[in-house]
């Protein structure tokens, strides 16, 4: 009986966690689903259960999928550059002689990603700036004046302006993990494929590339969650515009239930997210729990 | 033959360079004409967007100073510190009693409290904020206070708790032998020995907290209650055509994290390269 108390009384030391994630991150988690299905006017306060109503006009409704559609071209684009292009570049910097030269790479390439989003948005809000925008004067400057434009203020280019931003932003961060991965790769291995005359390319491919292939898998899907998740850069460049063009799933649902009072629509697509998010974190748990080379 | 390899090897490592500093200049010069703008006056940024300011003057510093960014950066500072504090020593707590003491349902408890990062705080936003309306809490410091505590308890507990599973027991043991209850062990013994990672675990929060917007955005509004993030976006709609000095309130808002992340720097990428992939 004494040990069974005492056991018990050692849930005190979780206890703190578990009804902090219990009631703000569980809680709300089950209220979505239960506000998915209603009609609801936070300001009025008048509710009505509609059912799965919320998730037929979803599927009715163009925004929705140019948002999703957006999310995913995030993705794409995420993949190729911070995925792919950063597992290069850190092979790239991991090959020079001198440690200075290395720490000093992964550091400067790494500032945009300490610096918030909001200040990164900001700041290219004003490079891309019509008139004063640095972009159009060195455009001009090079003789491509005719390729000036609006970038953030037509629809066919203010998206890919969003994600631009966002690479520049963040490639630096993936970079460092990957540079990482490969310092822990054992310096004979290396050896190894310089005896078997291996040149930089080929060593790239079947040395490093095999031996960082579960940190790529990891990189690749906390990148596809994190396309999933923009908010910040795209409510301080373009709030969702020109014309809903820039909308993604996040400002979306932040317009519909905050702007549009439309909440019950606004839960619904948070369970869109819900179960997207979800199913990318199940898969990273999958990579991590079957991984195979481990240095 | 051995020559002309090298002459490639030359010509690679040249083009391998200036593509790395190339690279580097792209990521740089935004970041000094942020810097350098905020010096400026808005006829000379107007006039020519790469000159440099005819006078270095901290104007428009005060100006941004004086329109709000003092009050963003108090209410960033508060919030980081306590939500730091607060993160830290639940997450701790949490990662001590779930690897150091026999607790009912053991693997359901780490589950339940790990479980959380795999979700998004968009997908929580709208049950959230009828709740802060419901306790009172909406538009006020607790409610950023307690969303950044309890969506980072997961993470960090995930670090401490790593850390902690590869700690000697023996020590623990030892103490426990001595009589000293657990709670002295904890903070005597344990909690010393996991400096590294709490090291890690306080910059990230310190890192995520200084550059969170969405609960931000959505969980205040008035300027008293607003950080930097935020109140940069406040500042801009109200002063955007006086574009110097939103640049300086940016420079405010980002020097602090760039120092953080120079002197941190290993316990940065320790922590992010661990919370990635352990």
């Amino acid at each position: 009986m004494r040990a069974i108390v005492r056991r018990t009384l050692g849930l005190a030391w979780v206890l703190p966690a578990l009804v902090l994630v219990g009631v703000f991150v569980y809680l709300p988690l089950v209220q979505n689903f239960q506000f998915s299905t209603l009609e609801w006017d936070i300001y009025s306060g008048s509710q009505e259960y509609v059912g799965l109503d919320n998730y037929r006009r979803l599927l009715d409704d163009p925004v929705f999928w140019s948002s999703f559609g957006n999310n995913l071209l995030y993705a794409v684009v995420s993949i190729a550059f911070q995925v792919f292009g950063a597992l290069v570049l850190a092979a790239l910097i991991e090959s020079v002689r001198s440690e200075r030269w290395r720490r000093s790479l992964r550091a400067v390439y790494f500032i945009p990603s300490a610096i918030s989003l909001t200040v990164a948005g900001l700041l290219f809000y004003f490079l891309y700036e019509p008139s004063l925008g640095p972009l159009n004067h060195l455009l001009r400057a090079v003789g491509l004046g005719e390729l000036a434009q609006a970038w953030l203020g037509q629809e066919s280019t203010a998206m890919s302006a969003i994600i631009a931003m966002s690479q520049w932003q963040g490639f630096g961060y993936s970079t460092l993990l990957f540079a990482v991965a490969i310092q822990r790769i054992p310096g004979e291995v290396y050896g190894a494929a310089a005896i078997d005359g291996v040149g930089p390319v080929g060593r790239f491919v079947h040395v490093t590339f095999p031996l960082v292939r579960e940190m790529t898998g990891l990189m690749a899907i906390v990148t596809v969650s994190g396309s999933f998740q923009v908010f910040n850069e795209v409510m301080v460049m373009t709030a969702g515009g020109p014309n809903n063009s820039t909308q993604v799933l996040g400002t979306w649902l932040y317009r519909s239930g905050f702007v549009r009072n439309d909440f019950g629509y606004a839960a619904a697509i948070a369970t869109v997210l819900f179960v997207i998010t979800l199913g990318i974190a199940l898969a990273q748990l999958w990579v991590t729990r079957s991984r195979r080379v481990e240095w | 033959m051995v020559s002309r390899l090298s002459f490639l090897g030359v010509i690679a490592r040249v083009f391998m360079w200036a593509f790395l500093l190339g690279l580097a200049v792209v990521v740089l010069y935004p970041l000094l004409w942020m810097v350098v703008s905020g010096f400026k006056t808005n006829a000379e940024l107007f006039g020519d967007p790469f000159a440099l300011p005819v006078d270095w003057s901290f104007d428009n510093y005060r100006k941004a100073w004086n329109r709000g960014v003092s009050d963003y950066l108090t209410t960033s500072v508060l919030v980081t510190v306590t939500s730091t504090v607060a993160t830290v020593f639940v997450s701790a707590w949490a990662a001590y009693g779930l690897t150091r003491v026999d607790i009912p349902l053991n693997r359901t408890v780490a589950a339940l409290i790990l479980g959380g990062l795999m979700l998004a705080p968009t997908v929580a936003l709208v049950p959230l904020v009828k709740m802060f309306q419901a306790m009172g809490l909406y538009n006020s410091f607790w409610a950023l206070l307690i969303l950044y505590t309890a969506f980072r308890i997961p993470f960090t507990t995930f670090l401490i708790r790593a850390y902690m599973i590869d700690l000697p027991r023996e020590v623990d043991e030892a103490a426990e032998m001595d009589g000293a209850g657990r709670w002295t062990a904890f903070w005597r013994i344990t909690l010393p020995m996991c400096k590294p990672i709490i090291t890690s675990t306080v910059l990230l929060h310190i890192l995520f907290t200084w550059n969170e917007y969405l609960f931000a955005m959505v969980f205040t509004s008035g300027s008293g209650v607003q950080t930097l993030p935020v109140g940069l976006t406040s500042l801009m709609s109200k002063h955007g055509t006086e574009f110097p000095v939103v640049f300086a309130g940016m420079v405010i808002a980002a020097v602090p994290v760039v120092l953080l992340f120079f002197l941190g720097q290993r316990y940065i990428v320790r922590g992010l390269a661990d919370g990635i992939g352990k």
